[in-house]
Order: structure tokens, then C-alpha cells, then sequence
């Protein structure tokens, strides 16, 4: 497989959103604007990246009965890293993605590719599956959120083209749910052509 | 190709990795701890110059009161050597869960500015309380000596935020907490 | 009555799944059959609120007074896993029909967000049930705890009888599979909004 393969990979074949299904939480929960989306995409590629590096330079070493707990140790910290690092820097998108920023350590994404990916190859090859998981990630996120702000805020990355309110739902919890949906079906149906 | 489990390098992989861990933990942590304080900060201190007059100096240690059992953060603004206005960070329940304003208030219990620190309210209905201009503008310069700070609905002067009466009579109650709050303050002064 | 205000609140208002948006993979993945559903709320259940006292104990008692507050992400993960394996063990002892009935979901709960969700939750997030908002004491946290739990459940017991009768329909082919299960959970949460507010 290519160097270049293994980045386009995410985006579309094994895209971690729209084909494997993976990662709902924060997908669903942080993209009721198209920025909070692209921002909790970001963060998720940062530990992607750090933790598919380590692992697959650890993985020969490390026991294969303690290799799931020794993963989750890996993840964490890079987790914890990236929280004091966002409260450091970014404080106003700290607060704003709050609860889901430790949850990247539960993101079935990340362990799933630590496991499927990064355990067997080496670690060029760890850190480009990281990107172009990250990179599919970011911008599935980002859509949905555009999708929920546009319908919902009727604005666009903050910019308002709408004055007055969109339909509310879309911002609140049915919309997260309904705009997934949708767009899965969307995507089944170009995938398949 | 991953090595072979027996107790003794499990034991061994498991202390060895979460000691390397809990190294780079510490030492992200003592590195990111000074620029952490110091943007929290800097959000106070943004948040204090929103509903505080501009001129005088602003005290950024928070002093604590206490009216009718619940206590209240409050920082002092003074000029030349009285104090001219005082910030009270007063909680509420709002419609989601707390709701957290800070409030300038003038001697006399003349309010000065308002700013939400934290909401959990229904984005595009309850969260506007933090960006809807006409709702907080109202509250510059509420003299609660002749006007109530209460909802229209409820008897008072505040123009609720459509759709959102219950985030409003909260943001209401927290201002008049904040107006009580600084009441006490003075009171214990004299 | 505060008591009471927790419990509906975190069943009814702020369901985890339908309004926080957490541990919705396993929702997804078990839900299609009512039995193994049932199973899987079971031991989420259990989890949930065993991990919840154990991090809420070692957060108030070891973290905080040793200032060591960055490292809540990390051992929380590991008491949860740790607590997972105890538990299976534990039950393949003591109650084998228990262990047949929840055993295949136990090791998936440590990757379930909703129990590392809840326990962060409940030691960083100021509540206000009634009273002052305020911190969440022992037993409120553990109140809690169950009670989302037990949200979880109806929300996913509920979801599981839909997918079920969906099985037999004829969905348009774009649609079939998880396209319609969100769909369906979309309607579902705009239900339960319909519960905001009351507390």
C-alpha cells in the first residue's frame, strides 16, 4: 500500500464516521456549529496521531495480555496532555467542548485504530493512518456541524446569512441525531454509485 | 512479533509504562501550570472590566459575604481610597442547571453591568442570555430603588427573552441576589 | 424530595444517551434484539454506578488533597477497566447464570462513555436540584448515578422494541440498517425533550 493510500483511506473508504460508525459521542454531541466540530476533530487528531506513533513503536515490547491496558495508559496521557495544554492556551474552547475532551480516551476511534492499525505497522506508516483517520474525522464533523448550524442558527462558522432563528430543533438533541442520519443515507447512496 | 506474556514482564510492561506516563503527566503539568493560572486569570479579569466602571482599581482578590446562608464572591472596585463599585459572582438555577453571573453593582444598589461566567441552557432559546444585547443592555444602569427586579410577568421590569421566561426570572433573581449581596457588603462597612 | 428531583432529571431530562449523547455506540451496537438489550442495560447499570462511587471516593480522597487533580482522566480510565475484569471474575465465581446472562457485555463497558461520562460528570459539574447549586455529596452522586443508568436502560429497552418492529419493515434500501436507527432515536429525543423543564 502507498504512503499516499493510507492518508485518502480515511477519508472516504474507511471513513470513521460515515462508513465505520465509530466515535458517536462526540459527533453527535459537540457539532451544533460548524466550528465546534472542526475544533473536536482537531483535538481528536492530535491524539490519534501522538498515540498510533507510541503504540506502534511499543507494541513488539509489550506483553499481548496487558497490550489493551497498556494502550488505554498510552491514550490517556496523551488525553491529559491535550487537556492542559487546551486549558493553557485555549481556555474558550476548553469550556466549550468540556466533558468531551477527556472523553477522547473512551473514542472507540482511537483505541480501534491503535489495535487494527497501529499494533502491526510500523511507525511512519501509524502516524499517516493517523492523519487520514484525523483528517476523515475533522471533516465529518465539520459537515454535520455545518448542516446543524446552517439548518439550526442559520449562520455558518459564525458568520449570520439569517436574521432572526433557524429551526431550533437542529441545535438541540433530535437534530444531532436526525442530520447523522440523513447524511448516512446520503453517503450510502453516492458510496454506492 | 508481540513479546511473549509471562507474570514477570507483564508486571514489569504494565509499572514501566505508567511510570514513563505519569513522567510526561507531571511534567506537562509543571509546565503548563503558570500559563493555566494565568489565562483563568485573564478571563477574570476580562469578565471584571465588562461590569465595572473603567476608571479606579480593581482588586483581583476575591473577598467573601454571606446574606441569608448562601455566600457570594465579590470583588471591590476602588477610587482614590472609597469604593466605588463591586463585582458579585452570584449562582442561581436556570432552566438547565446553574446559571452564573457576575454583577457590577454602584453604591445604592444601581447596577452596573451584567456578564453570564456560565450557563447550561437550550442553545438558541435559554443560551441567549449570554448574547442577546437588548436583554443584558437592560440591566446597565437598573436602578432597583424604583424599578423590580423581576420578569414582566412575575410584576417587574424585565423584558424576558422570548420563548425563555424561566432563564429569564433566573438571570432576574441572580442580578437582585448580586443587588442584596452588595447591600450586605456596604451594610458591614459602616 | 432532592433525591426525587435527581432521579427524574437524570431519567426523564437529561436522559444520557437521548440528551447527552453518551455511550451511544454500545446503544447502537446491542439494540437491535429486546434480549440483549436488557442484558447489556443490566450491566451498564451495575458499572455505572460501582465506578461512580469508587471514582468518586478516590477523586475526594486521593486526588484532590494531593493536588493531583490532572491525573482524574487517567486513573478514572484504569479504575474503570480494573473494575470491569473485577466484576467479571467476581460473577464467574459467585453467580454463573448472572455472568452467562451479562458476561459478553461486560469487557465492552470499559470503552462505553457513559460510564467515565457520568464519573467525571459528577466530581467537575455543579447541580441544582431544589437547592443551591453545589457539588454532589456521596450519596447524591450515587443517586445519581443509578438513576442514569437507569436512563440508559429505558432509553435503550425503548429503542430496542422500535429497531425490532423495524426489522420486519420495508425500509428504503439507502436507509436500511443504522441510517434509520438514527432517524428513529432523533424522533425518540425529540420525545423526551418534551420532559425539559419540568425540573
Amino acid at each position: 500500500m502507498s504512503k499516499f493510500s493510507i492518508i485518502t483511506r480515511g477519508l472516504v473508504k474507511e471513513n470513521p464516521t460515515f462508513v465505520l460508525v465509530l466515535g458517536m459521542c462526540p459527533t453527535l454531541a459537540t457539532t451544533t456549529s460548524a466550528m465546534n466540530g472542526l475544533e473536536m476533530g482537531l483535538a481528536t487528531m492530535f491524539v490519534l496521531i501522538l498515540s498510533n506513533i507510541v503504540i506502534s513503536l511499543i507494541a513488539p515490547m509489550v506483553p499481548d495480555k496487558v497490550h489493551i491496558p497498556v494502550y488505554i495508559v498510552v491514550i490517556a496521557t496523551f488525553v491529559t496532555v491535550l487537556q492542559l495544554l487546551m486549558q493553557a492556551y485555549v481556555p474558550q474552547v476548553y469550556a466549550t467542548l468540556g466533558l468531551f475532551i477527556p472523553l477522547i480516551v473512551v473514542n472507540c476511534i482511537v483505541l480501534g485504530r491503535a489495535e487494527a492499525f497501529a499494533g502491526k505497522n510500523g511507525a511512519l506508516d501509524s502516524a499517516l493512518d493517523g492523519i487520514g483517520i484525523g483528517i476523515g474525522f475533522t471533516l465529518s464533523l465539520t459537515v454535520i456541524g455545518m448542516v446543524r448550524e446552517i439548518l439550526g442558527s442559520g449562520s455558518l462558522f459564525g458568520w449570520k446569512f439569517l436574521a432572526g432563528d433557524g429551526i431550533l430543533a437542529f441545535v438541540m438533541a433530535p437534530g444531532a441525531f436526525l442530520v447523522l442520519g440523513y447524511l448516512l443515507v446520503l453517503f450510502n447512496k453516492l458510496a454506492k454509485k | 512479533m508481540a513479546a511473549k506474556s509471562t507474570l514477570i514482564n507483564m508486571a514489569a510492561c504494565l509499572t514501566g509504562v505508567c511510570l514513563v506516563c505519569s513522567a510526561i503527566l507531571g511534567g506537562t503539568y509543571a509546565v503548563t501550570k503558570a500559563p493555566i493560572e494565568e489565562a483563568s486569570r485573564k478571563a477574570l479579569l476580562e469578565a471584571l472590566s465588562v461590569v465595572l466602571p473603567a476608571e479606579g482599581e480593581v482588586n483581583p482578590e476575591a473577598q467573601t459575604v454571606e446574606v441569608d446562608g448562601k455566600s457570594y464572591e465579590y470583588y471591590v472596585q476602588m477610587r482614590d481610597t472609597a469604593a466605588v463599585c463591586w463585582a458579585v459572582k452570584s449562582t442561581v438555577s436556570g432552566f438547565g442547571g446553574p446559571l452564573t453571573l457576575l454583577v457590577g453593582v454602584e453604591p445604592g444598589g444601581v447596577v452596573h453591568a451584567t456578564r453570564v461566567l456560565s450557563h447550561s441552557e437550550t442553545p438558541g432559546l435559554g443560551a441567549k442570555c449570554e448574547t442577546d444585547a437588548k436583554f443584558i443592555d437592560q440591566f446597565k444602569g437598573f436602578d432597583t430603588s424604583s424599578r423590580t427586579l423581576k420578569v414582566r410577568k412575575d410584576g417587574g421590569d424585565v423584558d424576558a427573552i422570548t420563548a425563555s421566561t424561566i432563564t429569564s426570572r433566573a438571570y432576574a433573581e441572580a442580578v437582585a441576589c448580586a443587588v442584596q449581596a452588595v447591600a450586605k457588603i456596604q451594610e458591614e462597612q459602616q | 424530595m432532592e433525591y426525587f428531583l435527581i432521579i427524574i432529571s437524570a431519567i426523564f431530562v437529561n436522559n444520557i444517551v437521548l440528551a447527552q449523547f453518551l455511550g451511544v455506540c454500545p446503544f447502537l451496537g446491542v439494540s437491535s434484539r429486546l434480549s440483549t438489550a436488557t442484558g447489556m442495560s443490566g450491566a451498564v447499570c451495575f458499572v455505572i454506578t460501582l465506578a461512580t462511587v469508587v471514582t468518586y471516593l478516590l477523586n475526594t480522597y486521593v486526588l484532590v488533597p494531593l493536588g493531583l487533580e490532572f491525573l482524574q482522566t487517567i486513573s478514572f480510565i484504569l479504575v474503570i477497566a480494573a473494575l470491569v475484569q473485577m466484576v467479571e471474575i467476581v460473577l464467574k465465581k459467585t453467580s454463573p447464570s448472572l455472568y452467562a446472562a451479562l458476561g459478553i457485555f461486560l469487557p465492552l463497558i470499559t470503552t462505553n462513555c457513559a460510564v467515565l461520562g457520568v464519573a467525571i460528570t459528577v466530581v467537575s459539574k455543579e447541580f441544582s436540584f431544589g437547592g443551591a447549586p453545589h457539588l454532589m455529596n456521596l450519596g447524591e452522586a450515587t443517586v445519581y448515578a443509578l438513576a442514569t443508568s437507569l436512563g440508559y436502560g429505558l432509553a435503550m429497552i425503548l429503542f430496542a422494541g422500535m429497531r425490532e418492529q423495524l426489522a420486519g419493515n420495508d425500509v428504503p434500501k439507502a436507509f436500511k440498517g443504522l441510517p434509520i436507527a438514527f432517524i428513529t432515536v432523533g424522533i425518540m429525543a425529540m420525545a423526551f425533550l418534551g420532559f425539559s423543564g419540568i425540573v
